[in-house]
């Protein structure tokens, strides 16, 4: 469904914010992006929106979402095709506007339905997201929600613009456990039930183990590693899903300390001419100083010097 | 640094307007041309003349010369603009220090008591101040003061109620330094920046308000020279003459303008350096 | 109730404001050099005229106790007689008040419509043409004279161009030949209960030039301060988030950013009401508007101080119920206040 290839965000000419993201997500599947925090995650999705800061410049080999290039059009489908499930619900509903007159401006914008209809839509939309009282929620002013409900709050809006493919931007960061998972329990369900395509950015493991069928893993702007998940957890090609997967809790043996990784992400601004990550690499080699080759194996691929089975 | 670099273009050339009008405030009698007419004496023989080169910008129903009695009316608003605002800061800045560094029930009394001052519209108690004082410069700067006191006083508790929990203050206030001694050497020192900017971009509007009241007829009395009594004095003739009540309107413009623009700056230069 | 406390709070601090602000008229008045005696006495008074004078006044009364009879006088609308025509205030000013009253709140509303738009449209242009343009006139209507630009605009629409009346609230033929009923004094109201839209277009006309006049100021403040509000509010993750849905750029800067500063568009309001209020005295003498600002003007230079004193305290209250209502209303609009 959406393709990308090669796709560069420079800001102001010199700040490469994402600097080489390669993307497959096929329709009807979750996909997540994986990465810390400044990796370029939510530049990508932004890239996919039509939603870049002033002075972004955009360039890819491939960017395209069921055959339309999104290189020049990227506006046309957002809203339309293309919705955000943003992050921090509380921050991404307006304080002032009620709930009701909220989905309500994002339902007239995409139809010409009356009123009144909109409304049941509107009600249907949220009684979909598994909010048990819909005219109470419409009703409402954002801060009268809990985050959880809020949360299914953004879910029916992005839903309300009849995209079939959301971008999730860390949907369960601001939420306590066990909300979250509820949420995650909900677009696997909303996938099923609805054939909606996800992209997933987080920056949890967990997350991706959870609900995700595909995965990339990004560092510094760059795609390092993608394929099924369940081969990604089991066996990690690239070191750095390796430390990512170590950092997880129940993956260290007790006792064992998280092995966090020394030193930091490039600066967007530095220009990477071997490996991106091979100054925290633990297993980095004289030729990690030129750029690492892609390797493939089944439906996945990384980029990294070190053959799969020294890996 | 260099001034342009810290003031900015804009606020340069305001500070320039401002110099040039204090400069020629302070040498009226040597730069104004008919520096007798700029006092009052009149000329009648060359009444309503339209700006030419003898008479820069005009002369008014009595002949004299509006260039001299703009630059002496320079005088009169300038030194009104200025005084209110440091008749104001004298009284609120005193009254502003103490409520906030005591607080307690005399910090809570004060509050109510700017409170109905300022609950009164600023222009309207002036001019019933100067209504009840009559007319004269003195009275009404008194009159403007009186309504403006109370935002300097609340300015200033604001900033004592933050440094008084500065480290450095309660150091002093550990080592036994008298709350005299720590006001004056310790506390007034750090809030007179922000009050100094605030009262630069109030002689704009002090200026203002001051011109209004000499408008309504509440200000320095003819002969003197003064902007808002000549541009009260010129409408009748406006726009045929327009030039009587222009000259000394626009003077209040650019003063006033001058005076914001290089507040604005000022503050600017202050949230740089913070 | 967290709301019905906050109100309560607001009112009981009115209500002191209000006694406050009558101590200082009364206070004032006090310090008046000349003798109010000898005024209310007539044009040549004899010491026994004066004496009379000072009875009926109570002038020799113990100061605690004439406080108390001005406040009580005050508080039941009986605020005398003038001392120069000798006619009731509380009657003059039933019909000045409401064409002071309808100016103000002309002119605030011009205010708003000018200043709000420019300034939201200022900041989703940020930096561009219009932004500058915006911020340059913002600067020139503060620092213009009141009573000046009042005098600009009549010279230039009225006797230069000709296009609006020059003076007044209404033209002769609505106001003495076939004059329309006074119901409320508000010109606009008055001529619309009467049906007589001719009329309703020459007051119009009237009020264009004196709320323009009492606008700029307000506007220019409302503009700055939607522009800097703005500008804050589009930077937040809502209304990237609107963006997202695809609402449209209107819908976004008007719908969604604009109802967020509702505080600086209050502050506008109760500032510009505030403004037209005192602006009145100057205003109201340029375009000859029998309203407060003239009746006061005419007071002051008579030192008529009762009458002085009355308008005084009427703009005080009309000042104080405004701030009330706006208190009110942003507590309504912006639930999330009251709990502050």
């Amino acid at each position: 469904m959406l393709e990308v290839r090669g796709l560069q965000v420079v800001i102001n000419s010199d700040l490469q914010v994402v600097r080489k993201v390669d993307l497959s997500v096929p329709k009807g599947t979750i996909h997540g992006l994986i990465g810390e925090s400044g990796c370029g995650k939510t530049m990508t999705g932004m890239a996919i929106l039509g939603l870049l800061p002033k002075g972004a410049g955009l360039q890819a080999g491939t960017f395209t979402f069921e055959g339309t290039d999104l290189l020049s059009g990227a506006a046309t489908l957002r809203g339309r095709r293309i919705a955000l499930v943003s992050q921090d619900p509380a921050a991404a509903l307006n304080p002032v506007l009620r709930v009701g007159r909220q989905m309500d401006d994002v339902l007239r914008t995409h139809s010409n339905v009356a009123k009144p209809a909109r409304r049941a839509q509107a009600a249907a939309l949220l009684a979909a997201t598994g909010l048990p009282d819909p005219d109470r929620v419409l009703n409402a002013y954002p801060h009268q929600l809990s985050g959880g409900m809020q949360q299914r709050v953004v879910i029916a809006q992005a839903l309300a613009t009849g995209a079939d493919f959301l971008i999730a931007d860390e949907p369960t960061t601001a939420l306590d456990v066990t909300v979250g998972a509820q949420v995650l329990a909900l677009l696997r369900r909303l996938v099923a039930q609805r054939g909606l395509t996800i992209l997933m950015i987080t920056h949890d493991m967990d997350v991706v183990a959870e609900v995700c069928d595909r995965a990339s893993v990004l560092y510094a702007g760059i795609t390092v590693e993608e394929g099924p998940t369940e081969a990604l957890l089991r066996a990690p090609r690239h070191p750095y899903t390796k430390a990512l997967l170590a950092a997880l809790p129940d993956a260290r043996p007790k006792g064992q300390r998280l092995a966090a990784l020394e030193g930091a992400i490039p600066p967007p601004r530095q220009i990477i001419q071997g490996c991106a990550f091979a100054p925290r690499c633990p297993m980095a080699m004289p030729v990690c100083a030129t750029p690492p080759p892609r390797r493939t194996e089944g439906e996945r691929f990384w980029l990294c010097h070190l053959e799969a089975r020294d890996a | 640094m260099s001034l342009v670099k810290r003031l900015g273009l804009p606020g340069t050339l305001c500070l320039c307007v401002v110099v040039v009008f204090a400069l020629a405030a302070m040498l009226a009698p040597f730069v104004a041309p008919y520096a007798a007419q700029g006092i009052g004496t009149p000329n009648i023989s060359a009444k309503f003349q339209p700006p030419s080169a003898a008479y820069w910008l005009g002369t008014d129903h009595l002949g004299r010369d509006m260039l001299s009695r703009v630059i002496y009316g320079a005088r009169v608003s300038m030194t009104t603009g200025v005084l209110i605002v440091a008749v104001s800061l004298l009284i609120g800045l005193p009254v502003g220090l103490l409520a906030g560094y005591f607080g307690g029930w005399a910090d809570e009394g004060f509050m109510r008591i700017t409170d109905i001052f300022l609950a009164f519209p600023a222009l309207l108690l002036a001019v019933l101040m100067a209504a009840a004082l009559g007319a004269g410069m003195l009275n009404c700067i008194i009159s403007v003061a009186v309504t403006w006191w109370p935002w300097y006083a609340r300015l200033a508790r604001a900033e004592v109620l933050v440094l008084r929990n500065q480290p450095y203050v309660e150091a002093a206030r550990l080592m036994g330094v008298s709350p005299p001694r720590i006001l004056l050497r310790h506390i007034l020192p750090a809030a007179l920046r922000p009050l100094g900017v605030q009262a630069a971009l109030d002689v704009g509007p002090a200026l203002l308000t001051a011109s209004a009241l000499s408008f309504l007829g509440l200000g320095v009395l003819p002969p003197t020279a003064d902007w808002g009594q000549m541009v009260d004095a010129g409408r009748p003739f406006f726009p045929a003459r327009w030039w009587y009540a222009v000259s000394p309107g626009v003077a209040i413009f650019l003063l006033a303008l001058a005076f914001s623009v290089l507040g604005d700056a000022l503050r600017a230069t202050g949230r740089r350096d913070a | 109730m967290a709301l019905a406390r906050y109100l309560l709070r607001r009112l009981v601090l009115s209500v002191f404001v209000v006694l406050g602000v009558t101590m200082l008229v009364f206070t004032v008045a006090q310090v008046v050099p000349s003798d109010p005696a000898a005024l209310y006495a007539g044009p040549r008074p004899t010491a026994a005229l004066i004496a009379k004078a000072r009875e009926t006044l109570h002038l020799d009364a113990p100061l605690p106790e004439r406080f108390l009879t001005f406040a009580h006088a005050m508080a039941t609308a009986d605020f005398g007689v003038s001392y120069k025509s000798r006619r009731a205030i509380s009657q003059d000013l039933a019909v000045y008040l409401p064409a002071t009253l309808e100016l103000a709140i002309f002119s605030t509303g011009l205010a708003l419509l000018i200043g709000i738009p420019s300034g939201v449209i200022a900041a989703a242009r940020r930096g561009g043409l219009l932004d500058r343009l915006g911020g340059l006139s913002s600067i020139v209507a503060v620092a213009m004279p009141t009573f000046f630009l009042a005098m600009l605009l009549q010279g230039v629409f009225c006797q230069w161009l000709g296009l609006l009346p020059l003076s007044g609230r209404i033209g002769k033929e609505f106001s003495v030949i076939d004059p329309v009923p006074f119901v409320t004094g508000f010109m606009l109201i008055d001529t619309a209960l009467a049906a007589r839209f001719d009329a309703f277009r020459d007051a119009m006309a009237h009020l264009i030039l004196p709320g323009l006049t009492l606008a700029a100021y307000p506007a220019g403040v409302a503009m700055r301060l939607t522009r800097s509000a703005m500008i804050e509010i589009l930077e937040r993750r809502h209304i990237l988030a609107a963006r997202a849905l695809g609402l449209s750029e209107a819908r976004i800067l008007f719908g969604h950013a604009l109802p967020n500063a509702v505080g600086p568009a209050l502050t506008v309001i109760g500032l510009s009401f505030a403004y037209a209020l005192t602006g009145a005295v100057l205003v109201e003498i340029v375009f000859a508007w029998p309203g407060l600002g003239r009746y006061v003007s005419e007071a002051i230079l008579s030192k008529d101080f009762p009458v002085i004193a009355a308008a005084a305290l009427v703009v005080t209250l009309c000042y104080v119920a405004m701030n009330l209502i706006l208190d009110m209303v942003q507590a309504l609009v912006d639930p999330r206040v009251a709990l502050t």
